[in-house]
């Protein structure tokens, strides 16, 4: 198991690194220069040179990448030119918006998505069924900012129950963080859900049809045991894997909802350091981001094993 | 002798013709009576000839400023009101959909072509395998809008760059579809026994692991299409798209939200067009799936 954790932990190098050189190089090519962008359009063209030369910016840019790298490998991202603060405090200072955001949206994804498809696996073919099945068609179809506009047109501007925009943090209490957060919440989880319930019916139903599930039935095991206790922990794999690909796009729809509805998080720290031109930043996160996203498809590869312990045998 | 097989070739050949026959009626029909499909298509056909006929339907144009005339609501001369600058919004919604399934079918298109590529190399050659299987991990560990946003401004806020940024952005996804389904293709005996035989790679390739790798690509580029109108949309609410003063459904959804308390039009019918969009598009994929793979089918039913 260690060493599987081992091995895994590996092979992540060559992809951050690709990663790394990727984002550094791409960002590089962004036109416009940061010294001129933090100066402003009064600045002399002297004191733009002054600044590029303390930044570092009039190295050769493989110098540029290597300094920088370096740092990395150290665990230092750098400092935010805009900001005046070390990359990792901005990303800290960030997280919470976004971390909060997520953990709502997937839990109110799961709470919805589960039953859902459960209920649509046992009652296959039915009125239930289809009804569910379009629902979460539908669901899948909607981008997540859309429904947030959409939600904040309802919601907000015409009922008047939630605020539209904004951010508490938990400090100021649980209402007054959740009612910010509720909204975009929904609109994120939405689609997430109908991922889930869509997948989870399918694993269901997969797994339904097996003889195992029949013999229980036969011995006379109750309807809601087998249910729970036989089907349901065994489809469980799948929806595991969709947990982990679907991360992705939360993160994703994290960026553009935040934007929304001006939650500062990390979509916000991202969007305004590519228009301010701050490299350090930009680089950081995206670094961050995808390490984030590959540990956690880790803990999910994980996960399989506490769930099925064929899957640890099979490992070894 | 050359006669005698000549004959036998024929009627082969009129043989084989009349499998084919048979065999396209039989998908024509599984085709008609598999519901997803049907839907889908019809929806994005409808949307298609909207996109075609809207704009020269249309008594305005797009970018005619009418500061007199601003968030007027919906009404019989403005059939979706107007905007906050007084600009019809029906017209911006319909030249809207023209880029915004512009941007779909050219990502698609590119996709396609170059996931194919990428993915049918990798699976035949184990080397190229490691090198690009990396760098499409690397890519699909930025989220696809930062990624995309990042290109965007690199590159400058354009349609055709666009349409760059979400083929980056979605190229692996395609690539390791072709890659898994040729993957086992290439395992086959058949393969091996052409490698005996001395063929090529490239006929190999293209001939004999392509036509296999079809249907699953082309269910995966029904969900990429759908994907590319979605980033467009937020790359242009984003204002890192379709920059104004064109339309497009995003850029439109941004206007709309600095109004959203004064005009609900502006973010219900964008909005309205995307989701029938994105929802033909969806369900033409599953369709497809279901149609095209037999696995799948059997778990639906």
């Amino acid at each position: 198991m260690k060493a599987y954790i081992m091995k895994r932990l590996l092979s992540m190098i060559p992809v951050l690194l690709i990663v790394a050189v990727f984002v550094f190089f791409l960002i590089h090519l962004i036109p416009g220069d940061p010294a001129s962008v933090i100066l402003g359009p009064d600045a002399t063209p002297a004191e733009v040179a002054h600044l590029q030369n303390e930044l570092g910016l009039n190295l050769p840019i493989y110098e540029q990448f290597f300094h920088w790298f370096t740092g990395v490998i150290q665990g230092d991202l750098g400092t935010s030119v805009y900001m005046n603060m070390p990359v990792l405090k901005a990303f800290i200072e960030h997280i919470g918006p976004t971390l909060s955001l997520a953990i709502l949206a997937q839990g109110i994804s799961i709470l919805i998505a589960i039953p859902i498809g459960v209920i649509a696996a046992r009652r296959r073919g039915t009125n239930i069924d289809s009804v569910f099945m379009i629902l979460a068609m539908l669901g899948m179809s909607i981008p997540s900012f859309l429904l947030a506009l959409l939600l904040m047109l309802v919601f907000g501007v015409h009922l008047n129950w939630l605020p539209v925009a904004g951010y508490q943090s938990l400090s100021a209490g649980l209402w007054n963080f959740a009612k910010y957060l509720i909204l975009p919440a929904i609109s994120l989880g939405a689609i997430q859900a109908a991922v889930i319930s869509r997948m989870t019916r399918s694993s269901m139903i997969d797994i339904l049809s097996m003889n195992y599930i029949k013999t229980a039935k036969a011995k006379g095991v109750k309807q809601r045991a087998v249910i729970y206790k036989h089907a349901f922990r065994n489809s469980l794999i799948p929806i595991l894997t969709i947990l982990g690909e679907t991360f992705g796009s939360l993160i994703t729809g994290a960026v553009v909802t935040e934007t929304v509805f001006n939650l500062p998080g990390i979509g916000q720290l991202v969007i305004n350091a590519i228009t301010r031109r701050d490299y350090a930043v930009i680089q950081g996160t995206i670094l961050l981001v995808a390490a984030t996203y590959l540990v956690l498809n880790l803990i999910i590869d994980l996960m399989y094993g506490v769930v099925d312990p064929r899957v640890r045998l099979n490992r070894k | 002798m050359e006669v005698k097989s000549n004959i036998t070739i024929s009627d082969i050949s009129t043989l084989k013709k009349d499998i084919k026959k048979e065999r396209r009626q039989l998908l024509v029909k599984r085709f008609l009576s598999n519901k997803s499909v049907v839907m889908g298509s019809v929806t994005l056909l409808l949307l298609g000839l909207f996109a075609l006929i809207a704009p020269l339907v249309s008594q305005f144009s797009p970018l005619e400023l009418d500061p007199a005339n601003r968030l007027l609501k919906p009404s019989s001369d403005h059939l979706f009101g107007t905007d906050n600058f007084g600009r019809d919004l029906f017209s911006r919604v319909a030249h809207g959909a023209q880029v915004s399934l512009g941007v779909g079918i050219s990502v698609s298109i590119l996709t396609g072509i170059i996931g194919t590529v990428v993915g049918l190399y990798a699976a035949y050659y184990s080397i190229l395998d490691h090198i690009l299987m990396r760098i499409s991990d690397a890519l699909m560990a930025f989220p696809d809008i930062l990624l995309a946003v990042a290109i965007m401004a690199v590159l400058g806020p354009q349609p055709m760059n666009v349409v760059i940024a979400v083929t980056l952005a979605k190229i692996p996804v395609v690539a390791r579809i072709v890659r898994s389904s040729a993957l086992v293709v290439k395992e086959q005996t058949y393969i091996e026994a052409l490698k005996a035989q001395g063929a090529g790679s490239l006929r190999i390739i293209w001939k004999h692991i392509l036509p296999n790798t079809v249907s699953p690509l082309i269910v995966q580029i029904s969900y990429v299409f759908a994907i590319a109108i979605i980033l467009e949309a937020s790359l242009s609410f984003l204002g890192a798209g379709i920059p104004a003063p064109d339309p497009s459904w995003g850029n439109i959804l941004y206007d709309g939200k600095i109004v959203i308390y004064n005009a609900w039009w502006m973010t219900v019918f964008p909005g309205a067009f995307i989701i029938f969009a994105v929802l033909g598009l969806n369900l033409f994929g599953d369709g497809l799936r279901d149609l095209l793979d037999p696995h799948s089918n059997k778990s639906i039913k």
